[in-house]
């Protein structure tokens, strides 16, 4: 019982980790009053050009006859995969900031374009590397499971906390620093003003415009890596068809869940995490696999209607989210 | 607009908004971004080694070449059209329907339920008519219940029609697997409609071409003519002047929505019945997102979508075209969609404004 359990915890931190990275990038973004949909979209563009990012990096070492070394494999992996879904970010900033595009519709076309961008490339690159794109034992070391002395080696503990990958960690750092952000620093004390009022934030003085797409940016960066993350831990570094699948779309609804707040997305990606791989550890006798699946997704809507039912003014979505600001339009 | 009195720095481009626009010059720049996508498209296709002129005309004549590939563009228009104009239902009331994959799923199943196990009881005649009715209820039910959610407590139907999208994804699944696993069948599939029962086709494809024609014209009609289509572009404008108006929101949204699902569940009849003969996770294919994309492009005009949705259709069987002859993976379809819709969404800036240059004065109509 006691290692069903623990090791459901494990498989939990592992999955829950790209949704908290999706969620976190989300929650930057909507703080800034750009509700994104298109995360799906750039965790696709991230899960790819992570994993290229590392494979070429890889193949380039090897022609020049060096030996290519792990670490520097996930630090490309991490800036090609920001980079990717700041990308995305700035194409749905760009249409939405600048030209004033619907930010439901534009967030969609992300989504449909990042899922083709991913999907596109992932089989090209894969024909030209013949068949497959596939790291090597190098990079699949780095994103495996890490050993740190002593801590790893604690009984119970160690084997709970200290043994994941280094993009959990990563991640519980983005959430720790992003909830230092929105409530201790000036930067992010104005960038909540421009989310929940931008006229008034503009009249203060702050630049709406610069705040806007610089949260969206990162934020998409963000929600890139966690991509990445699919890519390279989910899938083990080979090119999946279709890896994404919906995570994108959980961490959008687990943005709601946390109250729009970094710190409580570390405890729901923790539970959705829980819910999506708990088929695996525990078994409910004639519950068809198949209906187990829905778990996940029946949860989220049962949470949706039950947030909904309980409206709190403290813990809402930022109030201009969704609005395009436009000066001349007060 | 600013005095000349106190210094003001000029900005270099600055941007006013239009009183009007002729509506030539506004099909002007959106064919302009338009051509601008296709030619975005092409330097992708450049930087990949190939020629983007052979690779639009083999995707042109993928589509269109031949008979046979005429009837299978048709064919994926088909659905396209009908979903998108099921989607521009709730889309004009702002309420954000991308739950059509699932409501599409759910009207297969339920014409699958029909189709597969009374085919012996039943002549064809009923037995189409009792698998159209049973998607249609199927589909508006699924469609109802986040507008039921969102009418009563506000619920974000977004996240509510996506996830359902998923549920239906693994209930096909289990049936596939369980309840309705084909008979002597060693891998999980559903059986097939027996031939008796698919659906005729007129020439060359499945009727359903007929009935989509037909709905062009009906939801034309609804939108612009009939009480119930007013109120859905009020509500669309904003809900507080709806209500101020007398109209009941949420009434609005329970009975669009169930039209929007029901529309995109008789898709699911007719893919099942007139395309596929079966059911699988495919039955959707990604229909549901991409008829949103034909929506939206047509400005929710369902003569637009028309247009629009045999367009997408030809992309999407050209690409097949071009992933054999160019070995160019057929996802591209979805890139070159995505890059079209980024430039229409785009083009809008400049149609509602326009740019000024330093120094220009501003010209009053």
């Amino acid at each position: 019982m006691l290692n069903t359990l623990s090791g459901l915890f494990t498989a939990a931190v592992l999955a829950g980790t790209p949704l908290l990275l999706g969620a976190l990038g989300e929650i930057l973004t909507e703080k800034s009053g750009n509700l994104n949909l298109g995360v799906e979209g750039m965790m696709f563009m991230g899960a790819i050009t992570g994993l290229a990012g590392s494979y070429y990096y890889e193949q380039a070492v090897i022609q020049s006859g060096g030996t290519p070394t792990g670490v520097m494999s996930a630090l490309i992996a991490l800036f090609a995969s920001f980079l990717a879904g700041a990308l995305g970010a700035l194409i749905y900033g760009f249409l939405t900031i600048t030209l004033r595009a619907n930010q439901n519709v534009t967030g969609l076309t992300l989504t449909i374009f990042g899922t083709g961008f991913g999907n596109f490339f992932g089989e090209y690159i894969g024909q030209q590397a013949g068949g497959y794109v596939a790291v090597s034992d190098v990079t699949k070391g780095v994103f495996s499971r890490l050993n740190i002395p002593v801590l790893s080696d604690i009984p119970v503990i160690g084997s709970l906390f200290f043994r994941d990958n280094w993009l959990v960690y990563f991640a519980i750092v983005v959430a720790v620093v992003m909830a230092w952000f929105f409530n201790r620093s000036r930067v992010g004390l104005n960038l909540r003003a421009v989310g929940e009022n931008p006229a008034t934030a503009d009249a203060a003085g702050i630049n709406i415009t610069l705040y806007k797409y610089l949260a969206t940016v990162i934020g998409g960066g963000i929600c890139g890596i966690g991509g990445m993350y699919m890519s390279m831990v989910t899938t083990s570094g080979v090119w999946v068809h279709d890896c994404v699948s919906g995570y994108g779309w959980l961490a959008v609804a687990l943005v709601i869940f946390a109250t729009w707040s970094p710190a409580r997305g570390m405890i729901v990606a923790l539970i959705f995490g829980g819910l999506t791989i708990m088929r695996m550890y525990i078994n409910i006798p004639g519950l068809p696999a198949q209906i187990y699946d829905m778990v996940p997704y029946v949860a989220t809507i049962i949470v949706l209607v039950v947030t909904s039912m309980r409206e709190s003014r403290e813990h809402a979505q930022p109030k201009s989210c969704g609005l395009n600001y436009f000066r001349e339009e007060r | 607009m600013s005095s000349h009195g106190t210094q003001v720095k000029e900005p270099l481009i600055r941007m006013v908004k239009r009183d009007s626009i002729s509506q030539n010059k506004a099909w002007g720049i959106r064919a302009a971004a338009f051509i601008l996508s296709l030619v975005t498209g092409g330097i992708v296709i450049l930087l990949l080694g190939h020629n983007p002129f052979s690779v639009y005309v083999s995707m042109v004549k993928g589509a269109w070449g031949s008979r046979t590939v005429i009837y299978e563009t048709v064919k994926l228009a088909v659905p396209l059209l009908i979903t998108a104009i099921g989607i521009s239902f709730a889309f004009k009331m702002k309420f954000w329907n991308i739950g059509g994959e699932g409501q599409i799923l759910v009207g297969a199943v339920a014409a699958g339920a029909f189709g597969l196990f009374t085919a012996h009881i039943f002549p064809k005649l009923p037995l189409v008519i009792l698998m159209m009715l049973a998607s249609i209820v199927a589909g508006g039910l699924y469609g109802l219940l986040p507008a039921v959610c969102k009418a009563k407590w506000g619920t974000n139907e977004t996240l509510f029609t996506l996830m359902l999208n998923y549920i239906a994804l693994a209930f096909i699944k289990y049936l596939m697997n369980g309840p309705w696993k084909a008979e002597g069948s060693s891998f999980p599939k559903i059986g097939m409609l027996t031939p008796g029962a698919r659906l005729t086709k007129v020439l060359g494809v499945h009727w359903g071409w007929i009935l989509a024609l037909i709905l062009v014209v009906v939801a034309y009609i609804y939108f612009n003519k009939t009480k119930q289509g007013y109120e859905i572009a009020v509500v669309g404008e904003s809900t507080n002047t709806a209500r101020y108006a007398g109209i009941n929101v949420g009434r609005v949204f329970r009975r669009t929505m169930f039209l929007s699902g029901a529309l995109c569940g008789l898709v699911g009849m007719l893919q099942f019945a007139g395309a596929d003969y079966t059911i699988t996770e495919g039955t959707a294919g990604g229909v549901g997102f991409t008829a949103i994309t034909v929506a939206w492009l047509a400005k929710m005009n369902p003569f637009g979508m028309l247009v629009v949705s045999v367009f997408i259709a030809m992309l999407e069987r050209g690409a097949n075209a071009i992933q054999t002859q160019f070995k160019i993976p057929a996802s591209a379809s979805d890139l070159l969609i995505g890059i079209i819709l980024f430039f229409m969404l785009g083009c809008e800036f400049f149609i509602s404004y326009k740019l000024i240059g330093r120094g220009k004065e501003e010209h009053h109509a």
